[in-house]
């Protein structure tokens, strides 16, 4: 008996052997794994569950690893706040912050599919790991690889801010910026992929890799006191943190760890990059790709590969996608920061300057369980909200000097 | 034209292993057609059953987007690589 029976097609059922392949080969849809739930159903419990170890680790019956020697032991379980004062200001009574912000080790919600990916990696015997990254995944991949003593490649767009080049430069990786935008970096990352025998966390391990964000909503459950929330937020780049947040809510739900999955899933794009939104508005399944232009670098996917399923996950649980611009993303982080002290990326701004938005609009309800998905670390982003801040205030060290300053 | 034309892995059981291959066609679609006549079969992995390239295959013509151009009517000319990629996840 086993936990996974396999990988099988997502459009077509088809089945195939749990290895490191991603794409169907007869009518190419995204490959994921095909879990027993009779089998995990019968040794997961709430209690089995809060007995396991502070970290992701703790829902191991679900994820498609063995969990012998994993990489990223210490990586999840990360705080949920109650945001009181956010909430108080938007008019929400129930408002969660998820604050992947500072999760382990390199600060954004990467470090658990990483954490997933890497150990799956090791498990199929790969020496050197790769991936294609906006920053954060590059970040992770390269700190759990040097800790894991594995050779890694990271592949980058060319103008990625300061931040997210030097937090992979640290961990010494073979790093390859590209010219170009996220989406050449994949294109060429699929053709990289077909001549080397790595292991592309986002490429020929994706569909082991992709079932690490699922933690994002058992951890939210858990914490909310094993149950569901009524409305999430969550930030959409390639769509499938979203989904995989879906999925995760309605497995707790199938293996009977939550009551009810009744949640409205809305996702939230950046005005420069949102190839989603902009099918949901029109109401089409067709996602155009479009060339990224916006400070939300971490998300800015023009040809988002798990698009059409966020999109069908949205539109099934009642939710929206909202969309909000580069001004709203730097007064969405402010906002954060100011009232809950939490200084989240770019990709949190627009998260909070969305949730802004469907409480004003009355999208969300007053007394909602709602939970924003906060996924990265503004220190990452620093020149976004540079020339949007106060100056400090400058004196020499003397107390006449500070009391005349703080005077005017 | 002669184009050359980039396989992903997940194809090149078809393409006995070949990771590019040529092919003949003014635009997308000829080329597509020409690709079934070496490689039965390729076709109706692209395009579904009424001939559309399917949702989550990508193709690239000389490094863009044929979404970004005239799709399958996209124009090639001698000595043009199209690139087929598979969806990828994000990052």
């Amino acid at each position: 008996m086993s936990k996974i029976k396999g990988l099988i097609c997502r459009e077509c059922k088809n089945e195939y052997p749990a290895e490191a392949i991603h794409v169907c080969e007869f009518c190419f849809g995204p490959l994921e794994v095909n879990y027993d739930y009779e089998y995990i159903g019968s040794k997961i419990s709430r209690q089995s569950i809060t007995e396991g170890p502070k970290s992701l680790w703790r829902y191991l019956d679900l994820l498609p690893v063995s969990g012998k020697d994993v990489v990223g032991a210490n990586s999840g379980f990360t705080p949920l706040i109650k945001a009181n004062n956010l909430g108080k200001l938007l008019g929400l009574n129930e408002l969660y912050i998820k604050n992947d912000a500072v999760n382990h080790p390199t600060l954004s919600f990467k470090d658990r599919v990483v954490a997933v990916a890497l150990s799956k990696a090791k498990e199929f015997g790969y020496d050197t790991v790769a991936c294609a990254s906006t920053g954060n995944l590059a970040n992770s991949v390269a700190a759990n690889a040097a800790a894991a003593g594995l050779k890694c490649f990271v592949f980058i767009p060319g103008d990625l801010e300061a931040g997210k080049i030097i937090g992979s430069l640290i961990y010494n990786p073979t790093l390859v910026a590209v010219n170009g935008n996220y989406d050449d970096v994949n294109r060429l990352c699929t053709e990289v992929a077909g001549e080397y025998n790595w292991a592309f966390v986002n490429i020929n391990i994706r569909p082991y890799y992709a079932e690490g964000s699922k933690t994002l909503a058992y951890e939210t459950a858990e914490q909310l006191g094993w149950r569901s929330p009524d409305q999430v937020v969550v930030p959409v780049a390639s769509g499938s943190l979203l989904t995989k947040i879906r999925k995760g809510f309605n497995e707790f739900l199938k293996l009977g760890l939550i009551d009810s999955a009744d949640i409205k899933v809305n996702g939230a794009q950046a005005e420069g990059c949102s190839p989603v939104a902009t099918a949901y508005k029109n109401n089409t399944e067709f996602i155009k790709p479009v060339k990224p232009n916006t400070i939300a670098k971490s998300i800015a996917i023009g040809n988002p590969a798990d698009g059409y399923y966020s999109l069908k996950a949205v539109k099934e649980s009642g939710g929206v996608f909202e969309t909000v611009n580069d001004n709203e993303i730097v007064d969405g982080m402010k906002l954060l920061a100011s009232t809950e002290g939490i200084f989240t990326e770019t990709a949190g701004g627009v998260t909070i300057a969305v949730l802004k938005k469907l409480a004003e609009n009355g999208k969300i309800k007053k007394d909602e369980v709602t939970v924003a998905y906060i996924t990265g670390n503004g220190l990452k982003t620093q020149e976004a909200v540079e020339g949007a801040l106060h100056k400090p205030i400058r004196i020499d060290p003397h107390l006449r000097d500070f009391e005349a300053a703080i005077k005017k | 034209m002669a184009v050359k034309v980039r396989i992903p892995t997940p194809l090149r059981k078809l393409t006995s292993q070949q990771a590019i291959v040529d092919a003949e066609g003014k635009n997308v679609a000829e080329v597509i057609d020409d690709l079934e006549k070496k490689y039965s079969g390729i076709k109706g992995r692209l395009c579904d059953d009424d001939g559309k390239i399917r949702r989550f295959v990508n193709i690239f013509v000389n490094e863009e987007d044929i979404r970004f151009l005239n799709g399958t009517e996209t124009a090639v000319k001698e000595g043009d690589e199209l690139s087929i990629v598979p969806a990828i996840a994000g990052g």
